[in-house]
């Protein structure tokens, strides 16, 4: 098995092994055109430093100049930095707007004694809402699934009373839930109306 | 095609393809790239199940084991992903592009005439022209890597000639939505 499998590798064509940037993405060469070019370069810096001499050292700087004008790198350098400003500045919105975001976590009255539990806003965390209602249905032995809501969002709607334990769980961080901030947990009651509200 | 690409809200379903379809894309592939049955065999071996995932415009992309492999727009030529062209490099023909283009083609445009006939482009020779509607492997001037695949709007003699407007259509290039997919 393992000679066959090593001749054939002998025929056909190694495949080029490639270091793509840990911060960006790109290949290492391109992290210059990205958005986040002196976190790259930290990067490299710190886990492949013989790569960085050959990007970044000053005779590698020279020779890329080429046939571009001074002029023309000295834009380029500008463009790039301000990318840079700008794409730090929307990282930091966004993580602020993470920060800002709250998971809803409502009893929702059914038939008197029985509740659902409807978790919400998950997915701000980067919370895969499919695995985490598979996790709950786990965890507490009752029917979990992810539906729309009348406003078109998606959440985790849980059978049975279960909004303290899930609290619980984020606030210790169990397994999927790692990451959402207890302090942005809000429990809500919802008591069915009364009439014929329910059944619509 | 990629510059905006959500999987979930262009992904319309994936399916397993039959083995008589399978059969057929790996006589297509071996007959559009300049490939041996050996490298696409290590690429693709011949057990495993390919994965077709149906995308908005007619884009399929042929997955294996959710990692993607290749792409076609309707029943045109097939395109390697940007990730299998970096290890198999010699898979389309190339092209270069100089200096001054590559942020241009990072923020998505398609490739004009002039940047590929300067000094820092690159065009194949003209025994090997290559004609309109042939994909091809974007480099940039200075770097050993494809930026991008794209596909000739004219063909590479006319480009030279003409030297205006587009010469190669961007199709994929590297940080657009479809490389920021790394499996589906």
């Amino acid at each position: 098995m393992a000679d066959a499998e090593s001749s054939q590798a002998g025929q056909s064509v190694q495949p080029v092994q490639l270091l793509y940037c840990g911060v960006c993405t790109f290949p290492v060469e391109y992290c210059e055109f990205g958005s986040h070019l002196t976190k790259c370069k930290e990067w490299l810096h710190e886990t492949h430093p013989d790569l960085y001499d050959k990007y970044y050292s000053d005779e590698a700087l020279q020779a890329k100049l080429g046939t571009l004008s001074l002029e023309a790198q000295e834009k380029l350098e500008k463009d790039t930095a301000k990318k840079e400003a700008k794409a730090e500045a929307k990282a930091e919105a966004a993580q602020k707007k993470k920060m800002a975001s709250q998971v809803t976590i409502k009893r929702i009255e059914r038939n008197k004694r029985k509740f659902v539990t409807a978790v919400h806003g998950l997915e701000a965390f980067d919370v895969d809402l499919k695995k985490a209602a598979k996790f709950f249905a786990q965890k507490f032995a009752t029917g979990a699934s992810v539906t729309k809501n009348p406003q078109g969002n998606d959440e985790i709607v849980v059978q049975g009373d279960v909004s303290g334990d899930i609290v619980d769980m984020i606030e210790e961080g169990v397994g999927l839930l790692k990451g959402v901030p207890k302090d942005n947990i809000v429990e809500v009651e919802e008591k069915k109306k009364k009439g014929g509200d329910g059944a619509a | 095609m990629f510059k905006k690409f959500s999987p979930s809200s262009d992904v319309s379903g994936q399916t397993s393809l039959k083995s008589s379809v399978q059969r057929s894309i790996r006589s297509g592939l071996l007959s559009q790239w300049k490939i041996d049955p050996e490298t696409l065999e290590q690429i693709w071996p011949k057990k495993e199940p390919l994965t077709l995932v149906k995308c908005r415009d007619h884009i399929s992309i042929y997955t294996l084991h959710g990692e993607a492999l290749f792409f076609q727009h309707f029943d045109e030529p097939f395109f390697p992903t940007l990730r299998l062209l970096h290890k198999y490099p010699f898979l389309l023909p190339m092209v270069r592009i100089d200096r001054g283009a590559i942020r241009f083609l990072l923020a998505g445009a398609h490739m004009m005439c002039p940047g590929m006939t300067s000094k820092g482009g690159y065009l194949p020779p003209a025994d090997a022209a290559l004609p309109a509607g042939t994909p091809v492997a974007i480099h940039a001037e200075g770097k050993e890597h494809a930026v991008g695949i794209g596909i000739t709007k004219l063909g590479t003699e006319e480009m030279r000639t003409v030297n205006k407007g587009v010469g190669v259509e961007t199709v994929t290039y590297i940080g657009d939505d479809f490389w920021a997919v790394q499996t589906l």
